[in-house]
């Protein structure tokens, strides 16, 4: 199939950017978006220019990197797929394509495609563990979990990280991202003695980089892992009931 | 050639570690804030050791080409983590897992090794579960277990088929608490590029930051690798797209061995190629043979889809051929039987290059809903590749190359031949000998990591107290970062005709073709005449665009691309040496009449180790000796 591309070039952090169209002729519809991409940087080279830069990597959906806004969707309008796992068939021959990078002030453009996400990392130093040192762990078989429990912990924890939720959100908001990693370790019994601490921990760091939640719902339709946004509320009930709990804390704020 | 010395403590198997533990030297609490420490690569490996480095108190940076140490390739694996529990009740020992893994790595591994790792397996379970990792439970709230290939217990534990993206994520959590508290210090997108050493001990690194090209020096008193699996040489392989050898090879050249490279890993269950743009493979979990069937048709010539040819006109060929291990049968094993029914001509698919993994029979028994609760993801991410539903047609895969069994050569204790040099994880070569069974790659990363490097890098510190790092203004230093500046100069002036993934998929296909599933003596003779002129014309011919000074996708490929092409030639040199047919070493003049892999105890019970004599010369072969105490050596058989 034949496609036009309209592609965000920008040559590194804090420069100008701009659309610049390419054309990708004879691609093969079972390939994926990023083999797509890989064919015409490879003909870019050959035509000594310089390839678009775009973050990838494991390539199967798990590894979180990739990412791009795919005609304004991030990593294009199927649902529950990641942009490595997009493949050309769901595209029409002859389609135009407009290729961005995640936009959100806290997340800045490097170069083309990437972009900067170590926000979310600074967010799990914040909280997003449960403090055990090696060594000394109880038998496995001595912390009993609900099933439920476990499941749903199951179901937060396949987030992948790969701030889609951010790039879909009109206030550029992290609360998907922070709720689904509050959940995972909140619903657990092992996470149950820094509960509300981590909880007021990462939502404040949080808010350091991202903007408010206000109720959109854009960051559930464009997870590539279909995280629900009812761990969002989850995330808002702890919140509240932490700043009941730690009243001297809040009381000096 | 020399005889190598692994330093396997003396004494009965089961006290080997405990003793040896003991008898280390250690460094007190409040001396191991005075050490410094690299990591290089946050998988389960690096971030399990980095975060328990740091919470032991030793100051530690840790690097990762990645933006963030989560996206390492430890987060694809999909089927579970091993261990001997015997949570089931169905005979399972740590001498049973033991026993196992020797087994199913063709008695190609060291013993000792082995044996601390079964020790160690249980406390990771307890170790990842307090730390929160969401393993699959039964109703009463206790663990989950399922099988793997190569064992006739239930041993595996999982997190639906996200195990290894959920023990990464406690690694990375673990890490990510350490960076909080000052103990480790976090360099991301910043690639490895050359080690350092200083009157023959491991001192530093040099680095390049990704995003503007700069190159830096860092220096401690012990460097850690932890970069993982070079099956990338083949190109194609299910392996994430950066994986290279580039951190070992750099080691390699500075002298520390490489331990047998042509130990790769063919994994029977991927989704077959569809056509040559592919850029890689994608892995079907082996915890989908516990429910699937493998089967092609008995005629070769039958076109009819896979739903029409009737149960009489199918060859369950691994229950016909391997009746008491039948699909479970280990991955070498299945890999081979799958490669001879397309030999055969009776693969399946429009490219006739796979065979049918078919969940028909179970979906029946169980319903379509338990095996989804099982295989939801893995159902799914099939369907997104391929556009065929796994619900109601059969599955088709391949084997492609998937893990790398050798790696630098590591004494007992982790520790290359070069003193303060350590390489864990994939990333050396000690503990699953000539295959890997499945969920065992997990097991190693994290046992390394977690519960035994941090005991024996002490031993080998305890020496250096109060002795500063070498600066990184000292010579030493300045004439790595020039040598890699240099190489990268070179590598984007060339400016000749070709890309750097043009070279890269032609190398792939020599690898696959002369050092793959099976090898002969002229197959290979012919690759190691092929390679060489390949290399030539890379270093003469390739198109690297962009410049040093700004994130450059194609000269990092082309780094990496370089170094792929010494390390095939010693892979071919490797498999060549080795006259016998061993787990993933499958050579065609060494088989018996089943076509199964034929070893020689006498001459090749022992480990390969090269030394590098300098850029096209050829390395000289050291050894070291196994020795089987305490299991007897047999003809592998799952029949």
């Amino acid at each position: 199939m034949d496609l036009t591309l309209k592609v965000w070039r920008q040559d590194g952090p804090g420069k100008p950017g701009e659309f610049r169209e390419y054309e990708a002729k004879g691609i093969s519809p079972d390939s994926s978006f990023l083999e797509m991409l890989d064919v015409v940087n490879e003909r870019l080279v050959e035509a000594g220019d310089v390839p678009i830069e775009f973050d990838h990597d494991c390539r199967e959906g798990i590894c979180g990197t990739c990412g791009v806004m795919i005609n304004g969707h991030p990593h294009g309008d199927q649902k529950g797929t990641a942009t490595c796992q997009l493949h050309m068939r769901k595209f029409n021959d002859g389609d135009r394509i407009v290729i961005e990078p995640w936009r959100a002030t806290g997340m800045p453009v490097m170069r083309d495609l990437i972009v900067d996400r170590s926000p979310l990392d600074r967010i799990i130093e914040a909280g997003g563990y449960i403090s055990v040192n090696t060594g000394g762990a109880p038998d496995a078989n001595l912390i009993p979990v609900p099933k439920p429990a476990a499941e749903s912990s199951m179901d937060a924890a396949a987030c992948i990280g790969c701030a889609a939720c951010i790039a879909a959100c009109p206030n550029s908001a992290g609360q998907l991202f922070t709720s689904a990693k509050l959940a995972h370790l909140n619903l657990l019994p092992q996470g149950q003695p820094e509960r509300y601490a981590r909880t007021i921990a990462m939502v404040e760091t949080m808010e350091e980089f991202f903007g408010s939640c206000t109720n959109h719902g854009e960051c559930e339709e464009a997870c590539p892992k279909s995280i629900s946004i009812d761990n969002i509320a989850l995330m808002n009930r702890d919140y509240i009931v932490a700043k009941f709990k730690d009243r001297r804390k809040a009381g000096q704020r | 050639m020399t005889t190598l010395d692994a330093k396997v403590p003396a004494g009965p198997i089961q006290d080997k570690w405990t003793n040896h533990r003991f008898d280390m030297k250690l460094v007190n609490p409040a001396n191991k804030r005075k050490y410094e420490i690299i990591i290089i690569g946050t998988g389960l490996a690096g971030a399990s050791a980095a975060a328990t480095l740091g919470e032991l108190g030793y100051n530690v940076k840790v690097f990762t080409y990645h933006d963030s140490p989560r996206r390492a390739h430890s987060i694809a694996a999909q089927g579970g983590i091993n261990a001997a529990k015997n949570y089931t009740n169905d005979g399972d020992s740590i001498y049973r897992l033991f026993y196992d893994t020797v087994k199913g790595g063709d008695y190609r591994s060291r013993e000792a090794n082995v044996y601390r790792l079964a020790e160690v397996s249980n406390e990771i379970i307890d170790q990842c579960t307090a730390q929160g990792v969401p393993f699959a439970r039964e109703y009463g709230g206790l663990l989950d277990n399922r099988s793997f290939g190569g064992a006739q217990v239930s041993r595996t534990f999982y997190a639906r088929g996200q195990t290894g993206q959920q023990l990464l994520l406690g690694a990375y959590q673990a890490l990510a608490r350490q960076v909080s508290l000052g103990n480790v210090k976090l360099f991301n997108r910043s690639e490895m590029l050359e080690v350092v050493l200083h009157e023959g001990r491991a001192v530093g690194v040099v680095v390049r930051d990704l995003i503007n090209g700069e190159i830096s020096s860092h220096s401690a008193h012990a460097v850690v690798l932890a970069t993982g699996g070079y099956c990338n040489v083949f190109f194609l392989s299910t392996m994430a797209m950066a994986c290279n050898t580039t951190a070992i090879w750099r080691a390699h050249r500075k002298g520390a061995f490489f331990a047998n490279p042509s130990y790769t890993q063919i994994h029977p269950t991927c989704i077959p190629v569809h056509d040559e743009f592919q850029s890689k493979l994608t892995l079907m979990s082996e915890s989908l043979r516990n429910d699937g069937r493998i089967w092609v048709p008995i005629d070769p010539d039958d076109t009819r889809a896979a739903n029409d040819i009737p149960e009489s006109e199918r060859d369950y060929y691994l229950e016909r051929i391997y009746p008491s291990f039948g699909n479970l049968a280990p991955r070498d094993v299945s890999s081979r039987a799958a490669m001879r029914m397309i030999d055969e001509n009776r693969g399946v698919g429009p490219l006739k290059n796979g065979v049918y993994l078919d969940f028909s029979d179970a979906i029946n028994r169980l319903g379509k809903d338990v095996i989804e609760a099982r295989y939801g993801n893995l159902f799914e991410m099939y369907e997104r590749i391929t556009d065929e539903d796994p619900y109601d047609v059969p599955m088709r895969i391949y084997p492609a190359p998937h893990y790398s069994m050798g790696g630098l050569w590591v004494d007992y204790n982790l520790m290359t031949n070069v003193p303060g040099l350590y390489a864990i994880g994939e990333a050396n070569f000690s503990d699953h000998g000539a295959n890997r069974l499945g969920a065992s790659a997990l097991m190693q990363g994290l046992a390394d990591g977690y519960f035994v490097l941090p005991y024996t890098i002490a031993d080998y510190l305890a020496d250096w107290l109060n002795v500063k790092p070498v600066p990184t203004d000292h010579e030493v230093f300045k004439e790595a970062e020039q040598e890699v500046d240099g190489r990268l100069k070179q590598l984007l002036s060339i400016n000749g005709t070709r890309t750097v993934d043009s070279f890269h998929r032609e190398l792939g296909k020599i690898m696959i073709e002369y050092c793959g599933l099976a090898r002969s003596k002229p197959g290979l003779e012919k690759a190691l005449a092929e390679i060489p002129a390949l290399r030539d014309e890379f270093w003469k011919n390739v198109r690297v665009t962009g410049t040093e000074d700004n994130y450059n996708s194609e000269l990092q490929k082309a780094g990496r691309v370089a170094d792929f092409f010494e390390l095939a030639e010693l892979m071919c040199r490797d498999a060549l040496e080795r006259e016998e047919s061993c787990g993933g070493h499958f050579r065609v003049e060494h088989q018996t009449e089943e076509g199964e892999a034929k070893r020689d105890d006498v001459d090749q019970a022992h480990v390969s180790a090269w030394e590098w004599k300098g850029f096209n010369v050829p390395q000289a072969h050291h050894k070291e000796p196994l020795e089987f105490e305490n299991v007897a050596l047999a003809q592998r058989s799952y029949k």
